[in-house]
């Protein structure tokens, strides 16, 4: 692994040659609006200007690059006499790369976790290829950060392909994958030396760790126990079942179908669901096993908690800390974990 | 890698299956002989039906891997896709994808055994396909007892297999109708009522019940008083359901995805489950 | 000295204890102390012993209005779909209750979806609300770790820093602009009444947009809503969306497709707006809720502006006038099909 140094004017120009190898995004600052405004709300095409990053992630996290909202799954036409109306087809596998600079380490490891439901499937992995992680890693954790609860660390590297960190004079940039050497084959940079590698090092050790024993015991705990907690009623009944939680999470990766058809020309899309909307589970009969608000909020949480760390490992969330910052009634997921912990 | 395309099939023959119209068994051919060649599929096993431009949804294979030429399902109309379906005509072109999900055991747990097959209403479907499929391999498998109701004689599905059914000395058929109706000489009861007359024997037995959950619900108690455990009998669930193949989610209940881990499950597995179905 | 929220937190307290306990109620709706500065949590309280919970601030951003007609149906005796009402009086719910809440209240009692005499309105006159994100771009980027509230003034720290900011400089501009920060029903009396506030032009944020062109209003528009995630936060948080199934839901027929296409993602907004056209109190729950920070109350806005010019209605105000849109009179204005040049309403 090589590490390099950069100072902040070699770091605004290797994002800006980063352009000129595929699309770049960054965090949109402010209330900027997307010229992607298809697929990336809070990302916005690379400007050439100095990126300058707010402490904590982005307002919103990575996964609408490897789950667009929405994706082409069919194309299809249903024009009257033509000879393959009706018939679906795959479209054209995207290849254009796409560069992300200014992820933080938890949105990198929340690709790496819904790679694990999405291994098999075919949009996923197709965007997993075409895209590069450029992350960088946090020298200050927010208030509402718990990465290092759920496994994770601000100054991790894992899933990104070059992760950038703040040194007393200027950053280090660690090449993490043949990915991240290739974008920057040709850019003439300095070699860390011995006092920038050993202030990286001594950073890393500094930071908090990844520690994920303290709530392991979920994963041991008794399902009905969890499943039938007095706190569900009350979180149930303060939530507004809204979408805001599952729409900011990194690691929410529930989808819907739909076909849309424009003048005889359409498409299969999936898009982005939430397990808060009543929509989700109901049958047509009109039957809906989950139509109760607190049967809702409970299931998010347990997915998140249980269903999944049984099927994968590894919780389904990452401590960015968005849905906390982002629910409108305080539905603190940290609060429900230790709850959790001590429910007898 | 998963592939969520489906495999364009042909509408061969439509057949209207009850007397309210609302159920019709599609007769499915494929347009392309590698992709039939292919197929493979165990009765239980559903798989999603696409009309492009309204959408897929899952449905039931109602017909055996015995029978190779094509797939039969059997279709309520309830929602959009399947309203578009019921005015679609032979001849036109759809999507079938999968197949999907477990299927019963019809290799492992049920082989050897005597097979008990208790179906309410339209949920006869893949029960159709399980017996189709037994009688062909019969050797395998020891007495079969078909238990079926519905509400009316003409809610029945499969009128014409049932009647050929009934004349075969291998097949213990018991088919009934919820309220006396003219014409109707057969047996007149719920479907847990008959159940509890027949009283099959648990013994090397497995059931596979499919219906309505009030009939699956009052069917347990008269087989658990001769002696059925919860271990022998199979259930299948139903649930909305997106990608078929446990990625989105939208089919959970609890932690068991029913188009991936299901939707056949034992009744011992079921009970340990929230009740999200 | 307690400050002017400890007061109303204190009586508030008290207030709620006493309802549950001689059982004049089944369940106050309030709020709760957050986990984050300036958050608060919005909660059901069922038990006397509980109401020490209650809390009131200038972060209760919420309308409590929007979990009236569900907690009432939570406490009427459990029946099953077809089982007829039953008789007799059910019992009542408490509810906090600003002035547009209450106007919420009035607007939802108008509409059938609660009745008067199962809710004790428990009226607080506002003192305006605080936006988080005006607080959180006044220290660009500095993140809060502690904000504490007095009668005038915000204390605000951070990891390296404490600064005072005044209040009112931090207060929503909704209800900046609002002119009836008391409640229209008042069952409890919380605190002193607030007067009404003379507000010479509360519809001066609308009228800017309305000065531009065309092409300028347009590009207004896209921009605002290009970073809308389709969440639906705004949807939930209003007390007058309550249909079983909203339109953006429907799939048979389909009104809106689901994804980020900018037509569907604007048509939402316009037609959520529209819904709430005569109804809405512009209490700023919508906006307050957004995570991506869009400013949709303006199209609601300009809607109460549009309803007041036309009918003469502000919603909740005027509890024994029928809705104004779901009214016919013979003599309704109708520019909006066909716009008499010249006319005195012109340009509504």
């Amino acid at each position: 692994m090589q590490v390099f140094k950069l100072s902040q004017a070699e770091l605004d120009s290797m994002i800006r040659h980063f352009g000129s190898l595929g699309m770049v995004y960054t965090p949109a600052a402010g209330k900027q609006p997307s010229a992607r405004t298809d697929c990336a709300p809070g990302w916005q095409p690379a400007d050439g200007a100095p990126l300058a990053l707010a402490t904590g992630p982005s307002a919103t996290s990575v996964k609408t690059f490897f789950f667009p909202q929405p994706e082409t799954m069919q194309t299809f036409s249903v024009k009257n006499n033509y000879p393959d109306r009706g018939l679906l087809r795959e479209p054209e596998t995207l290849t254009e790369k796409q560069i992300v600079v200014g992820l933080r380490p938890c949105d990198a490891r929340s690709v790496l976790l819904n790679n694990l439901p999405y291994r098999e499937d075919p949009y996923y992995q197709a965007n997993m290829a075409r895209t590069v992680l450029v992350g960088f890693t946090c020298d200050a954790m927010c208030s509402t950060c718990f990465c290092d609860r759920m496994g994770g660390s601000p100054m991790a590297t894992e899933g990104l392909d070059i992760a950038v960190s703040r040194l007393d004079h200027g950053f280090a940039a660690e090449i993490l994958t043949a990915r991240g050497e290739e974008l920057l084959a040709g850019l003439k940079l300095t070699p860390a030396g011995i006092s920038e590698l050993d202030e990286l090092a001594g950073r890393r050790q500094a930071a908090p760790q990844a520690d994920a024993a303290g709530l392991d015991a979920l994963k041991e705990r008794d399902l009905n126990r969890l499943y039938e907690a007095p706190l569900w009623q009350q979180l149930g009944e303060s939530c507004i079942n809204c979408g805001a939680c599952t729409f900011v999470c990194p690691t929410c990766y529930c989808f819907d179908v739909q076909d849309e058809v424009v003048r005889g020309t359409g498409r299969r899309i999936r898009y982005w669901d939430s397990c808060m909307f009543p929509l989700y589970s109901l049958h047509t009969s009109g039957h809906n096993p989950r139509g109760q608000k607190m049967q809702r909020t409970r299931n998010r949480f347990m997915h998140k908690l249980k269903y999944f760390p049984d099927r994968f490992g590894p919780f389904s969330c990452v401590g960015c800390g968005r849905c906390v910052k982002d629910c409108p009634v305080n539905i603190d997921i940290r609060e429900v974990m230790g709850d959790l912990l001590t429910v007898e | 890698m998963i592939s969520y395309l489906p495999y364009p099939v042909r509408i061969d023959d439509i057949v209207v299956e009850t007397e309210d119209g609302n159920l019709k068994t599609f007769k499915l051919v494929f347009e392309d002989e590698a992709q039939k060649l292919a197929w493979r599929h165990v009765p239980g096993q559903f798989a999603m039906l696409s009309v492009a431009g309204q959408g897929e949804i899952p449905i039931g294979i109602a017909s055996s891997p015995t029978e190779p030429d094509h797939l039969l399902f059997t279709v309520s109309r309830a929602g959009k896709v399947t309203t578009a379906l019921h005015q679609m005509h032979a001849g036109e072109r759809m999507g079938v994808r999968g197949p999907l999900g477990n299927g019963f055991p019809i290799t492992t747990d049920m082989k050897g055994k005597n097979i008990v097959i208790i179906a309410g209403g339209f949920a006869v479907t893949t029960l159709r396909a399980t017996l189709i499929y037994l009688l062909a391999h019969r050797q395998d498998y020891g007495t079969i007892t078909f238990i079926y109701g519905a509400r009316t004689p003409g809610m029945l599905l499969y009128r014409e297999e049932l009647k050929q059914w009934a004349e075969r000395s291998d097949v213990d058929l018991h088919v009934t109708i919820d309220r006396e109706a003219p014409g109707w000489d057969g047996l007149v009861g719920f479907v847990p009522t008959i159940a509890g007359q027949v009283a099959p024997s648990p013994d090397n037995s497995v059931a596979l019940i499919c219906g309505p959950p009030i009939m699956i619900k009052f069917t347990m108690p008269p087989l658990e008083k001769i002696g059925w455990t919860n271990d022998q009998v199979y259930l299948s669930l139903e649930n909305r359901m997106k990608c078929g193949q446990g990625v989105c989610c939208h089919c959970n209940v609890g932690p068991k995805l029913v188009c991936k881990d299901g939707p056949v499950f034992t009744r011992t597995q079921v009970n340990k489950l929230p009740v999200e179905y | 000295m307690p400050t002017i929220n400890e007061q109303l937190t204190e009586e508030i307290r008290v207030q709620a204890r006493k309802l549950l306990a001689d059982k004049t109620v089944a369940a106050v709706i309030g709020y709760t102390a957050g986990s984050l500065p300036m958050t608060v949590k919005p909660a059901v309280i069922r038990a006397a012993d509980d109401c020490g919970r209650l809390v009131w601030n200038s972060f209760c951003v919420l309308n409590l209005a929007n979990y009236l007609p569900e907690v009432l149906k939570s406490v009427e005796p459990p029946r099953g779909p077809r089982d007829p009402k039953p008789t007799g009086p059910l019992p009542k719910v408490a509810v906090m209750a600003t002035g547009c809440w209450s106007r919420n209240i009035v607007v939802q009692i108008q509409e059938h979806q609660v009745e008067r005499e199962r809710v004790v309105v428990m009226a607080i006159g506002s003192r305006g609300m605080v936006s988080r994100r005006k607080v959180e771009a006044h220290f660009s980027g500095r993140e809060i770790l502690a904000v504490t509230e007095l009668d005038h003034e915000l204390v605000v720290k951070g990891a390296d820093f404490t600064e005072t900011v005044n209040r009112w400089s931090m207060v929503r501009d909704n209800c900046q602009t609002c002119t009836h920060p008391d409640p229209v029903l008042v069952d409890v009396r919380i605190g002193a009444p607030a007067a009404d506030r003379k507000n010479p032009n509360p519809f001066k944020q609308v009228e800017m947009i309305e000065a531009r062109s065309t092409d300028e209003r347009w590009a207004w528009f896209s921009a605002e809503f290009s970073s809308c995630i389709r969440c639906y936060a705004c949807r939930n948080a209003c007390p007058l969306c309550y249909c079983p199934t909203c339109f953006v839901d429907d799939a048979r027929p389909q009104w809106v497709g689901k994804s980020l296409d900018a037509t569907d993602t604007g048509l939402f907004h316009v037609l959520r707006a529209y819904h709430c056209a005569g109804r809405c109190t512009d209490c700023g729950a919508c906006e307050s809720v957004c995570p991506m920070g869009i400013n949709m109350r303006m199209l609601t806005k300009k809607l109460n502006k549009d309803v007041l010019n036309l009918y003469g209605i502000e919603a909740g105000m005027q509890p024994d006038t029928p809705l104004p849109l779901t009214t016919y009179k013979p003599d309704d204005p109708q520019q909006f099909i066909v716009n008499e040049p010249g006319s005195a309403k012109e340009g509504a």
